[in-house]
């Protein structure tokens, strides 16, 4: 009997302790909230869950970055500044001065992924902590977004040499990442997170460098006394995390239509909090794009269902600092439960 | 409230001890023990850690609580000290049923524990340290100056020399052990745990907490006193308490447990041979230096023009004392200090190429460090992670990794180690000592090493898997690897290598065959005095 007892409260006691496991909780629990309070049935429609995916999407791509850098032990504030920054120079190539798509892009993800290596290389070569590194570059790079727009939005309105403005089309890159998939079903937003979470997830789950992070996370000194190229690694998942907030910045112009050089103003801290909704540890070595993927739902289904209940944003800010609390404060139980 | 009645009571016994030792009478053990701990049941999730087990502390007495890793030595003192407050069982002190739910609460008691672990504020001085949460002042504002008089008052009582006001994190880690001490001293504690405090401490400390610790006896405390160190224990055990897998297995007058009776009792089983040995069948020459120097940070040089040589298959021994310079050799020679090394090192005689670990790897050179825990491995990381990662290169080639290669590798590794786990996808740090020192070992068994330097290969870890590390050097200088090895633990130096080199300072003081080697010819070398050389 006691046996049996003691099984029990150990296979819920793995329930809990498992990361997974919670943060699909968590993701569970918001979904219920949404059927308790669907808005005289907007829940359950089909266009109201592509708009939370949708809207969640950008923040889910900067989150898989993150995710990288987190593990390796470090963070980097500058994604939201690095996502303007790629806003802004691809409006101003594809709007402004036609370029292709297939050289403006590229250029993009190279820029995004530059701000991010120049930080990683503070950090890893410098030895500046994390922290400071990239708020550096989180500050530089919005100055540089304000610098190429010339402080305007970089919109389809082009102003002439003689003062007046006159419109231009929507590029077709920008309709392309804009338009829906499967009968409108799906935004193309969407699909483009779903492949960066999926590279970054292979890259992280199954490739020498993801498990280099790891070990980089959970004890440099030891990572390095293993033969770990420490500085190459760290420099590496810096980048990549700056690639994809090229790629989050790629998404935010084509939404928009425009590039703005004040947008992703605080995004690198709603990408913090998804990492960490979804069980990732702060100080690193520990999680997984599996936990973000949660996270990044958790928090995306959150907004949308205070959105459709008429929540005012202030309101819908302060629950979402509450839940940050509650995540953390769950992994801190399960961490004193050892 | 209790913190008042416990400090008032120390003061009472403590005038009772020296009242008793001013009459010129050895103090008796008071008839009621200080702390008395009976039916201690402690688990953790399904693991029962501690069964039953009951402990007597009495006043003027050192007792020592001896077991291997994981027989929940650790685990006891932690109840005792509140860090543990959820167990069953009961608590008396002076009769009275007591439960500590916090360290401060341990404190307030009379009770002290230094853990393995300092406790210590690196950033804060060693006068902040020892008064750290009781700081003299007022309103909240420390009065520094009063503060730094009385932790030197305490400091020059304990016969210590460090200056108060240096910051912790400058000082050596010996004199870091030394302040930990003061801290608990500083607390007015009648009860003091020490947790294998001689692990970072050379002779002469070892000296001076020995005569501390009978300074506190004749001051009617109690001391409770973890060692893995036999010397240590026949030294100052007066009573011994023995637990193996939880349970306690022993309670005896030390006089009354001989080394070998202790060790059976600790082990559970005849160990018919301590340190295995066999002949060696030394190679080719496999690693030569000369005049290999290492400089760290400061100007001193921390290795100074070392020679020497190892062949394949043959264990040298590296002797000396703290601040020798062998940890330095090790890590210069694999690359971890960076270029900052000069001289000549040549493996099977073409030279060794220093610049990284990864590049020392390469040569198939292999650092066990000093600290597993700290250097040695990931902890957050799965047996297989750990013990695959500084092999991973080979077993990831073209950069996609393949899982089921390195649970393969990993598995053979374990069999080879006889590594004891419940799954190779544990996290390592939920296993014991002995098994996260087989991991770390496994994981440079993997690279193939030509070369492997282990230092402190047995450092905190039980007397079965020592057992088995040095069955397991034997087999691979069997098979023409050659090991260096630093250990301070003299029977084992003595008893593991074929030669023995000893620095002091960095410097190569002897070069002693294995016939030659004694225990006063290496310590004589270790404190300065250059030999010659017995080839």
């Amino acid at each position: 009997m006691r046996g049996q007892a003691e099984d029990k409260s150990n296979r819920l006691g793995r329930l809990w302790t498992d990361p997974a496991l919670r943060a699909g909780l968590a993701l569970a629990l918001v979904i219920a909230l949404g059927c308790v309070f669907n808005a005289d049935g907007a829940f359950f429609k089909i266009g109201t869950h592509r708009d939370a995916l949708r809207q969640a999407s950008v923040f889910g791509i900067l989150a898989c970055g993150m995710t990288l850098v987190i593990i390796s032990g470090g963070i980097d504030l500058a994604v939201g500044s690095v996502l303007a920054l790629v806003a802004v120079t691809f409006s101003l190539l594809c709007i402004h001065w036609s370029w292709s798509p297939w050289l403006a892009v590229p250029l993009c993800l190279l820029l995004g992924a530059a701000c991010g290596g120049v930080a990683g290389g503070l950090t890893a070569w410098f030895r500046i902590q994390p922290f400071i590194a990239t708020l550096a570059m989180m500050v530089f790079a919005r100055g540089l977004a304000k610098t190429a727009s010339g402080g305007m939005k970089v919109s389809t309105a082009v102003q002439n040499p003689d003062g007046t403005y006159r419109y231009v089309d929507v590029p077709a890159v920008f309709r392309f990442i804009d338009h829906r998939v499967l009968d409108g079903n799906l935004s193309m937003v969407t699909v483009i997170f779903l492949v960066c979470l999926a590279l970054t997830w292979i890259v992280l789950a199954r490739h020498r460098w993801g498990r280099q992070l790891y070990a980089i996370g959970g004890n440099e000194e030891a990572a390095r006394l293993s033969g770990v190229p420490v500085t190459r690694a760290k420099i590496l998942a810096y980048a990549a995390c700056g690639l994809l907030a090229g790629v989050a910045g790629l998404c935010q112009a084509a939404q928009e239509q425009q590039g703005d050089p004040e947008a992703g103003a605080g995004y690198e801290l709603t990408a913090i909090a998804i990492v960490v909704i979804g069980g990732t540890a702060l100080t690193g070595g520990r999680g997984g794009l599996g936990l973000t993927l949660l996270g990044t739902l958790t928090i995306g289904y959150l907004e949308k269902i205070l959105s459709i209940n008429a929540v005012p944003e202030a309101t819908r800010l302060m629950l979402t600092g509450a839940i940050i609390v509650l995540a953390v404060l769950a992994v801190l139980a399960q961490r004193r439960r050892r | 409230m209790l913190g008042g009645a416990g400090l008032r009571d120390n003061r009472r016994l403590t005038r009772q001890a020296r009242d008793a030792t001013l009459a010129g009478v050895q103090m008796p053990s008071p008839p009621s023990p200080l702390v008395r701990m009976t039916g201690i049941t402690k688990r953790f999730g399904p693991v029962t850690v501690l069964r039953d087990v009951a402990l007597d502390i009495f006043g003027g007495e050192v007792l020592v609580l001896a077991g291997e890793n994981g027989a929940g030595k650790s685990t006891l003192i932690k109840i005792l000290g509140g860090v543990h407050p959820d167990f069953a069982g009961r608590i008396e002190m002076d009769g009275r049923a007591v439960r500590p739910r916090s360290p401060q609460e341990a404190n307030a008691l009379g009770v002290a524990v230094m853990f393995q672990e300092l406790s210590l504020v690196p950033s804060m001085t060693v006068a902040d340290n020892i008064f750290l949460g009781r700081s003299p002042g007022r309103g909240g504002f420390v009065d520094d100056r009063r503060q730094r008089a009385a932790a030197q008052r305490l400091l020059d009582q304990l016969g210590i020399e460090i200056a108060v006001t240096r910051r912790v994190e400058d000082l050596p880690i010996g004199q870091q052990q030394l302040t930990e001490i003061a801290k608990a001293l500083a607390r007015e504690a009648r009860v003091i745990v020490m947790d294998e405090p001689t692990s970072a401490l050379n002779a002469p400390e070892v000296e001076r907490l020995f005569s501390l610790i009978r300074d506190l006896k004749a001051r009617g405390c109690g001391i409770v006193y973890i060692t893995h160190k036999m010397e240590e224990i026949e030294r100052i055990a007066d009573r011994i308490t023995v637990l193996r897998d939880g349970e306690r297995v022993a309670t005896a007058l030390a006089a009354d447990l001989p080394a070998a009776k202790l060790v059976n009792l600790m082990v559970g089983r005849e160990v018919e041979q301590q340190f295995p040995r066999h002949a060696p069948q030394a190679g080719e020459e496999r690693l030569r230096l000369e005049n290999f120097s290492v400089s760290t940070g400061d100007c001193r040089r921390s290795v100074d023009g070392v020679s020497l040589s190892v062949r394949a298959g043959e264990i040298l021994g590296l002797g000396g004392l703290q601040g020798s310079g062998a940890t330095e050799l090790f890590l210069g020679l694999f690359g971890a200090l960076g270029r900052h090394v000069s001289g000549t090192a040549l493996l099977d005689g073409r030279p060794l190429r220093i610049e990284s670990p990864r590049a020392a790897i390469q040569q198939r050179v292999a650092l066990l460090t000093n600290d597993r825990k700290a250097t040695g491995l990931i902890l957050s990381l799965s047996i297989i992670a750990n013990a695959t990662l500084a092999g991973l290169p080979r077993l990831s080639p073209g950069g996609w990794r393949r899982p089921a290669r390195e649970a393969g590798a990993a598995r053979a590794l374990g069999e080879r180690m006889s590594l004891r786990a419940a799954s190779l996808d544990m996290e390592v740090g939920w296993l014991s000592g002995g098994n996260q020192q087989k991991v770390a070992l496994a994981k440079w068994l993997h690279t193939e090493p030509r070369l492997l330097l282990l230092d402190e290969p047995t450092r905190g870890i039980d007397i079965g898997a020592k057992r088995e590390i040095y069955q397991l050097m034997n087999d691979l200088t069997a098979q023409g690897i050659a090991i260096l090895l630093i250990t301070s633990e003299l029977p084992e130096l003595l008893a593991m290598s074929d030669r023995i080199v000893v620095l002091h300072r960095g410097r190569l003081t002897a070069e002693l065959d294995r016939t030659a080697a004694t225990p006063e010819r290496i310590l004589e070398a270790a404190m300065g005095r250059t030999q010659e050389r017995t080839r």
